[in-house]
């Protein structure tokens, strides 16, 4: 353990510290518990240095330095507060701010806005630049049902471009033209909704400002509820329930599901039920789909059959795929994602139960996502005869209706899930953490094919859990019952990708021919659904491994861990589905891709 | 793929370019280079079919084309005129210069004449600031260009018998 990094003496406004060769100026002051203010910065994110609202003096050095992109150095002596960093950093602020349509009051941003944080902390009272808002032409694109682009309100720090291009490798957005003409836009300035964007949002989850926000649909959904003559139903998705707490006084990590619950039913839901019914149904009809392609490749033989089979829960990775990788559909599970599953049963089989005209029914999701909305939709999820999901708000957006309903969320009575679709297991709600859906599915398939639980400690699958970006995992299939024995010695093998810079390394893998997998899990975004672009922000590496540690303690907590036990998956094959994958389950929960363009 | 107009042979022309720099996605400036020289101009559609050779994002084919002005998505006219607009040109007067090429060719910035002979475009210091202001039609450069020359220059190139003109 000899092989220690340097360390390099310094001093921060007079206090000196150690810190480790390589450690920026940002991060060694954070360490000294001074903070620097950042704009471009981001922890998930390479190192811009394009903002200069982190500029400090260096004793010696006649121009400021970005604290953000300086190395620390042996005696340097830093300054983040002199008079000449407040008034340059006060003047940068100002200079944002004259190319900035900062009609806060009007935003949706307002209130969690980066750089209207700047200008309060630093009282930015005057105008002492020319407003240039009014005489550019900005485009706002208002055009996808996911994300709404207001470049009047765009600072240019290109989050957003390196969040695309780093974490997702999709490069929609690029920065064009430059100086005063420099803007962040797409191929020939078209519309997002006409590129290859994934619609995940994460650029929204890493913009500073409101130049990049969902497109909400809360009004609707007051309407909706003010409606008598419609009944409500509301569907949760499993990284919501670690997520929502952020926005309403909690820390990250702490889970708030009865909370929620009780929450959406003061809000006026007429019946509150949980996405995380559908994922057990997903396991159910995914699984067995596997299944049944394991069996037509290794015994039937069939070429028109295609392994590795991907899941199709994330709709950012279905459109992702759709557009990049357009030659690999037949490679994705047809089931629909839980989302759409619970749409087009929330219109047929409770509609039915309930004795409810399905038309009077308005089906709402909160999701930790806004590539949801763009999958709900899509032409195809009208399988009830209606649209499946009528209207889909992200994790903020149930925050603010939260808020403007007026409930004191911390001191919440906690309430339970309204039956029929709301009874889960621990297998679903890890849906909500990447791996999740592969260990939920390896839980039940296992055991259908053996008789017997998972080869893993308390039914916990380790190898597929973790941040890393792809992790593979393998469990040998020995003594399978009867039924199954073709499976007798196969190894399964298994890979897990999260954020779309990973699913394109394991589809490149598989397109070479070099991966033997025969079941891929893919989340669009990183740390999987907990990590979603609907989710609270900031989202950060730690924050997202706090609401992974959530996710799984939510699933240790349950009394059921394994998708095939939850009671209401038992009622629905029996009262309705028949079977896992029969024909009525191909009509309602499954669906089909569509190629698309790639620019 | 659909949606791209453009004709096979063009199409191979853009596939050789990129062959040429092993396709590979940091040659992406040269290869637009290239693809100007031979083409004229990079339009929507070669720079898709450019992205698609050297497998690299569309949107960044465009960010580095709209970056760079000497890169061009309109069609240029058979005579490219630019007009340096560098600091020791500018306060020499190219701007009255460019007045003047823009009155006598009725056409603005970024765009080619009706007969496509002449293009007219601004351009960032040739080098030749001694020469200030520097005016280029193609490949040739004029110096010390007054309003007066306008005329004379474009009348060089126009009916076809500019013996001089350099054909590209």
């Amino acid at each position: 353990m000899k092989k220690m990094a340097k360390k390099i003496k310094l001093s921060i406004n007079g206090i000196s510290l150690e810190v480790e060769q390589g450690t920026t100026i940002l991060e060694a002051a954070s360490h000294a518990g001074i903070i620097i203010p950042t704009l471009c910065y981001h922890k998930d994110l390479c190192i811009a240095g394009n903002c200069r609202v982190c500029v400090v003096e260096i004793a010696g050095q006649k121009r400021l330095s970005a604290a953000c992109a300086t190395p620390c150095e042996e005696e340097m002596e830093i300054l983040t507060n002199s008079m000449n960093v407040h008034n340059s950093r006060k003047q940068i602020i100002e200079l944002l701010l004259s190319e900035h349509n900062a009609d806060c009051t009007s935003c949706f941003k307002n209130g969690n806005c980066e750089l209207q944080k700047l200008a309060s902390d630093y009282k930015i009272l005057k105008q002492d630049f020319i407003r240039l808002v009014p005489f550019k032409n900005y485009t706002i694109d208002k055009y996808s049902p996911s994300i709404i682009k207001d470049d009047s309100k765009c600072i240019r720090c290109q989050r957003c471009v390196r969040t695309c291009a780093e974490l997702q490798g999709i490069n929609a957005l690029t920065v064009a033209y430059k100086g005063d003409q420099m803007k962040i836009t797409t191929f020939f300035e078209k519309p997002i909704n006409d590129v290859v964007c994934s619609t995940c949002g994460q650029c929204i989850n890493h913009c500073p400002t409101g130049a990049l926000v969902e497109k909400n649909y809360i009004e609707k959904v007051w309407d909706a509820i003010a409606d008598k003559s419609k009944h409500v139903v509301v569907q949760t998705a499993p990284a919501v329930r670690v997520g929502l707490g952020e926005e309403l006084g909690f820390g990250p990590g702490e889970r708030v599901t009865g909370k929620m619950v009780a929450a959406l039913k003061r809000l006026g839901f007429d019946a509150v039920m949980d996405t995380d019914f559908t994922a057990d149904l997903t396991i159910m009809e995914e699984g067995t789909e596997l299944l049944t392609r394991l069996k037509s490749v290794l015994v039937d033989h069939n070429p028109e059959v295609k392994l590795p089979m991907a899941t199709s829960c994330s709709p950012g990775w279905i459109k992702y795929i759709e557009h990049i990788f357009p030659d690999f559909l037949e490679h994705l599970s047809t089931c629909k994602s839980p989302q759409q599953m619970f749409g087009a049963l929330a219109k047929t089989y409770y509609a039915k139960a309930r004795n409810l005209a399905p038309e009077t029914i308005v089906s709402v999701s909160i999701m930790p996502c806004t590539a949801k909305k763009f999958e709900a939709a899509r032409p195809e999820m009208h399988d009830s005869g209606y649209r499946d999901v009528d209207y889909v708000l992200t994790t903020r957006e149930l925050a603010i209706m939260i808020k403007q309903a007026g409930i004191d969320f911390v001191n919440l009575e906690e309430s339970h899930f309204d039956r029929l679709m709301g009874e889960s297991t621990g297998a679903a709600v890890i849906f909500g953490a990447t791996g999740g859906v592969m260990e939920a599915a390896l839980r039940t398939v296992y055991e259908i094919v053996t008789g017997r639980e998972v080869p893993f400690e308390n039914l916990d699958i380790i190898p597929v859990r973790g941040m890393e970006g792809v992790r593979e995992a393998s469990i040998k299939i020995e003594n399978p019952l009867e039924e199954w024995a073709f499976l007798d010695g196969v190894e399964l093998k298994c890979a897990v990708a999260h954020g779309l810079v990973n699913a394109k390394k394991v589809m490149e893998s598989i397109r070479s021919g070099q991966s033997a997998y025969h079941f891929v899990e893919i989340m669009a975004c990183p740390g999987g659904c907990l990590g979603g672009g609907g989710q609270p922000i900031p989202t950060s590496p730690e924050i997202r491994r706090k609401r992974a540690e959530a996710i799984y303690a939510e699933d240790t907590g349950m009394p059921l861990r394994k998708s095939h036990q939850n009671p209401e998956i038992v009622k629905i094959y029996k009262d309705f589905l028949d079977h896992p994958n029969s024909e009525k389950s191909h009509h309602l929960l499954h669906t089909h891709y569509t190629a698309r363009e790639r620019f | 793929m659909p949606g791209i107009k453009l004709s096979e042979k063009t199409i191979g022309i853009i596939q050789q370019i990129c062959s040429d720099f092993r396709n590979e996605g940091s040659e992406l400036i040269n290869v637009l280079h290239q693809t100007q020289g031979k083409l004229g101009y990079l339009p929507a559609e070669v720079q898709e079919v450019i992205a698609k050779e050297l497998n690299i994002s569309v949107a960044k084919v465009y960010g580095v084309v709209t970056f760079y002005s000497f890169f061009t998505m309109i069609p240029m006219g058979e005579h490219p005129i630019s007009i340096c607009m560098g600091t020791a040109c500018y306060v020499r007067g190219s701007e009255q210069v460019l007045a003047e090429f823009k009155r006598q060719l009725s056409i603005e910035v970024g765009q080619s004449t009706p007969d496509n002979k002449f293009s007219l475009n601004c351009l960032r210091c040739v080098g030749a600031c001694g020469l200030a202001p520097v005016v280029m039609v193609g490949d040739k450069v004029y110096g010390r260009v007054s309003p007066q020359m306008v005329k004379n220059i474009i009348a060089e190139y126009k009916e076809g018998c500019a013996a001089e003109a350099k054909s590209a």
